[in-house]
């Protein structure tokens, strides 16, 4: 096959694969079989979803979503970049604090979630802690490696110039771990929004979580549905988002790859 | 009189604690912490156990049925999911990976259904599945399905243009080179995907036992803690780090070894 | 005004130990610009470590202005050898020259102007707003250069700056440094492997030996100040120069006991 043929082949599949699985589903929904009943058609969903989430619902669960989702980002952020530049400087600290930090990140998160709720209780506070521990691991970890990562060279020429200790900090090992900084905040992102999905499943009377389980209690399929719908596109929106930010914020650092790669 | 004034010093040395201790000293410190301080009141006792009673309860735990029948039950959601997924990941994201035609027809279904975070299919789970072992096993596999699919093509597609090229040039077959180049150089990928593709199967595996009920760690954590019996939380959520810790150590050395094994593909030291 | 002070450097301990500086002396003089040739694994590079008090050596010390140095001094700098990966990337070039000023608490106009000047003295005017990576190696080299001169060192040290460009672009470079040194009125000590080099820049030339280094001989260049790269080079003391350190460098054995700098 000649390659204007295959990309054309190539195109074409593009589409059609997607509609295929739409009819599919199509198909499935107005069969009668057993499930199918939990597989309304999209049509259903799609109309459910605009009633629900334009802009029904925004602000009594999506808005509470977000911000707890925010605040518990916002402050793993925070602390984790804080912890790991100074965990990144020195190797004692690193030595110390490692089996610490190993156990904790190890413990699946979820686990956590009767212990928030038992220390904390069930608002709003104990959603944003969980998030936020949650959220720390990643960006700590990835901080450190940056810092420690940092080349030597740069090294040498910070110390010659006797740059202070505060800009060597902010100015020099900061951006130098950036790239893996940003790297860690994406991984937490996805965290975050999982952590904020279960633990409005658990202990909440709001929120997008504590809707799409409400809905399946109560047999409310395409409310259901709707949900996930919301729950996607709010993973690959921010998601989204996020990468553009970060492309715009590393623009030296792809540069300079590319021009180290030859 | 010009001064010399140095800047910088060649080394700062703080503690004069000889390393190997280091690790040891701070675990031990954080124990003794979290013993005393419930003791004397600083943190409240119902909340924060002193954790020589959590510690005991657990060794207690080791010797109860119900204990290793929970740990039993989160390991076989967590093996179950695993397994599926990888039985399905890595055929499918080697055929995929390896046409670049199927990977432009399924690109978009796979960058649509990825994002999904698979939390939001529990009550679809709990609906088709209902509350056992299907339904986590389920969510399991569904979340490490996609980790491990993508880690997967990243790998097939990731290959080395040189040596296939080399490898036809020597008249090797599609399927020939595929396992003699493009598999053995995905090997690496996929051995990381399946270390992180492990995790979440843990992590989705104790959340649906936390939030369907499905027995097992994360269910007994719960009951435990709406027992009022916080000792026993606080043991069985050590158990699951100890877990996640055991699962993650075992993959951590497969992969190395793989890694050892491998002709290095990119120039230089292995890691980001 | 730089003395090297029985210099001595081991890497390591017991059966591993290596001996990098076996028992290095010499001296720079103020408005200097000495050359540092030797053959490769000599330990240049160490000794400008411990010169720039980047490294603590074993024996002995080095001394600015007879004060011990245990720390990169304020009014020295350094040229690193991988230009690339000295110049911080996420900053432009106008901010890689400007950042080592930070710490001299400079009015905002006063560093400005040493910043314009130094770039514009390495001829990369226009660049000022470019990133590291938008520049090829030379200007790349050029840019830290400049970042040294605005330091305003009094002396500059210099680790074979220019043995990772091009031949057309290093013979560039060496008339830059020259014209730079007498603007700003530096001291150099300029190490390299390459004896034409060393011979077209210095004013004296100190060669080493093998590990365990230590000097082999120190001479004056006797050429006269102004340097052209075609008019020096076709100079018959430049030829007899170079081939006496050619020779002082392939002789094998070092030498028993290194020789003192003529007074």
């Amino acid at each position: 096959m000649t390659t204007r043929r295959q990309r054309l082949l190539a195109a074409g599949l593009e589409v059609t694969v997607p509609v295929l699985l739409l009819v599919i589903w199509g198909l499935y929904s107005s069969s009668g079989s057993e499930n199918s009943y939990y597989f309304p058609p999209l049509t259903d969903i799609l109309s459910t979803f605009a009633d629900t989430w334009l802009f029904e619902r925004v602000g009594s669960d999506m808005v509470p979503s977000l911000v707890r989702m925010g605040l518990g980002f916002g402050i793993a952020v925070v602390v984790a970049i804080s912890a790991g530049l100074l965990l990144g400087l020195s190797a004692q600290a690193r030595r110390a604090a490692a089996p610490i930090v190993e156990f904790l990140r190890a413990i699946p998160p979820p686990a956590l979630l009767p212990f928030a709720i038992l220390v904390i209780g069930v608002g709003n506070s104990m959603k944003v802690f969980i998030i936020a521990f949650v959220c720390i691991w990643p960006i700590l970890l990835n901080t450190i490696d940056g810092v420690t990562g940092v080349d030597p060279t740069l090294r040498e020429t910070t110390r010659v110039y006797g740059v202070t200790p505060r800009d060597r900090l902010w100015r020099v090992m900061l951006p130098a771990a950036s790239p893996q900084i940003f790297a860690g905040m994406r991984t937490s992102l996805s965290l975050a929004l999982i952590l904020m999905v279960i633990s409005e499943m658990v202990a909440s009377t709001n929120g997008i979580g504590y809707f799409v389980l409400q809905s399946q209690r109560t047999f409310a399929i395409p409310e259901m549905w709707s949900g996930i719908l919301l729950l996607g596109i709010l993973g690959y929106t921010l998601n989204g988002v996020f990468v553009l930010i970060e492309r715009r914020v590393l623009r030296w650092h792809r540069g300079a790859r590319a021009s180290a790669l030859g | 009189m010009v001064s010399v004034a140095r800047s910088v010093p060649i080394r700062a040395r703080s503690l004069r604690v000889p390393d190997w201790l280091l690790p040891w000293a701070s675990v031990a410190a954080v124990l003794v912490l979290f013993d005393v301080l419930p003791r004397i009141g600083v943190l409240p006792r119902d909340h924060f156990p002193p954790i020589s009673e959590t510690l005991s309860t657990l060794a207690e735990q080791l010797g109860e049925a119900s204990f290793w029948e929970a740990v039993g039950n989160t390991l076989q959601g967590w093996a179950l999911g695993l397994g599926i997924a990888a039985a399905l990941a890595i055929p499918i994201g080697i055929v995929i990976g390896s046409s670049r035609l199927l990977y432009r027809a399924m690109r978009g279904v796979i960058e649509f259904l990825r994002p999904i975070p698979s939390v939001a299919l529990i009550p679809l789970a709990i609906l088709i599945y209902g509350t056992g072992l299907q339904s986590k096993v389920f969510l399991a596999a569904f979340a490490s399905f996609w980790q491990l699919l993508v880690a997967t093509l990243y790998g097939v597609q990731d290959v080395d243009p040189v040596a296939t090229d080399t490898a036809r040039s020597f008249g090797f077959s599609r399927v020939q080179r595929l396992f003699r180049v493009t598999l053995p150089s995905a090997i690496p990928y996929i051995a990381t995907g399946l270390r992180i593709a492990s995790a979440v199967s843990l992590i989705l595996t104790v959340t649906a036992e936390l939030v369907i009920g499905s027995a097992g760690l994360g269910r007994s954590i719960n009951i435990a803690r709406s027992g009022g019996n916080e000792e026993l939380m606080y043991a069985l959520i050590i158990t699951t780090g100890v877990l996640g810790v055991l699962l993650n150590g075992i993959f951590v050395l497969a992969e190395r070894r793989v890694l050892r094994w491998h002709p290095s593909q990119r120039s230089g030291e292995a890691g980001a | 005004m730089l003395n090297v002070d029985h210099l001595g450097k081991t890497y390591g301990e017991g059966s591993d130990a290596v001996e990098a500086i076996g028992d290095l002396e010499f001296e720079v003089r103020e408005n200097e610009f000495v050359c540092i040739v030797g053959p490769s694994g000599c330990g240049k590079t160490t000794l400008l470590k411990c010169m720039s008090g980047l490294l603590a050596p074993s024996r002995g010390e080095v001394r600015l202005h007879d004060q011990r140095i245990d720390g990169p001094p304020e009014r020295m700098a350094l040229v690193f050898q991988e230009y690339g990966r000295s110049l911080y990337p996420w900053m432009s070039v106008r901010q890689n020259v400007a950042f080592p000023l930070r710490r001299k608490r400079l009015g905002k106009d006063e560093a400005s102007n040493l910043v314009e000047q130094a770039v514009e003295s390495v001829d990369l005017t226009g660049f000022l707003d470019r990133y590291p990576w938008e520049l090829s190696g030379g200007m790349q080299q050029r840019v830290a250069i400049a970042r040294a001169l605005a330091y305003q060192p009094e002396i500059l040290l210099m680790d074979e700056p220019f043995a990772s460009v091009d031949a057309q672009t290093r013979a560039d470079l060496e008339d830059l440094i020259l014209e730079v040194r007498r603007q700003y009125g530096v001291t150099v000590v300029f190490v390299t492997h390459d004896i034409d080099e060393s011979v077209y820049l210095g004013d004296r030339i100190v060669v080493l030996t093998p590990a365990p280094t230590t000097v082999q001989e120190t001479l004056d260049v006797d050429l006269p100040a102004a340097r052209d790269q075609l008019e020096t080079k076709e100079l018959p003391e430049f030829a007899r120069l170079r081939a006496h350190v050619y020779r002082s460098i392939k002789r094998k054995q070092p030498a028993a006991e290194p020789e003192h700098a003529a007074a």
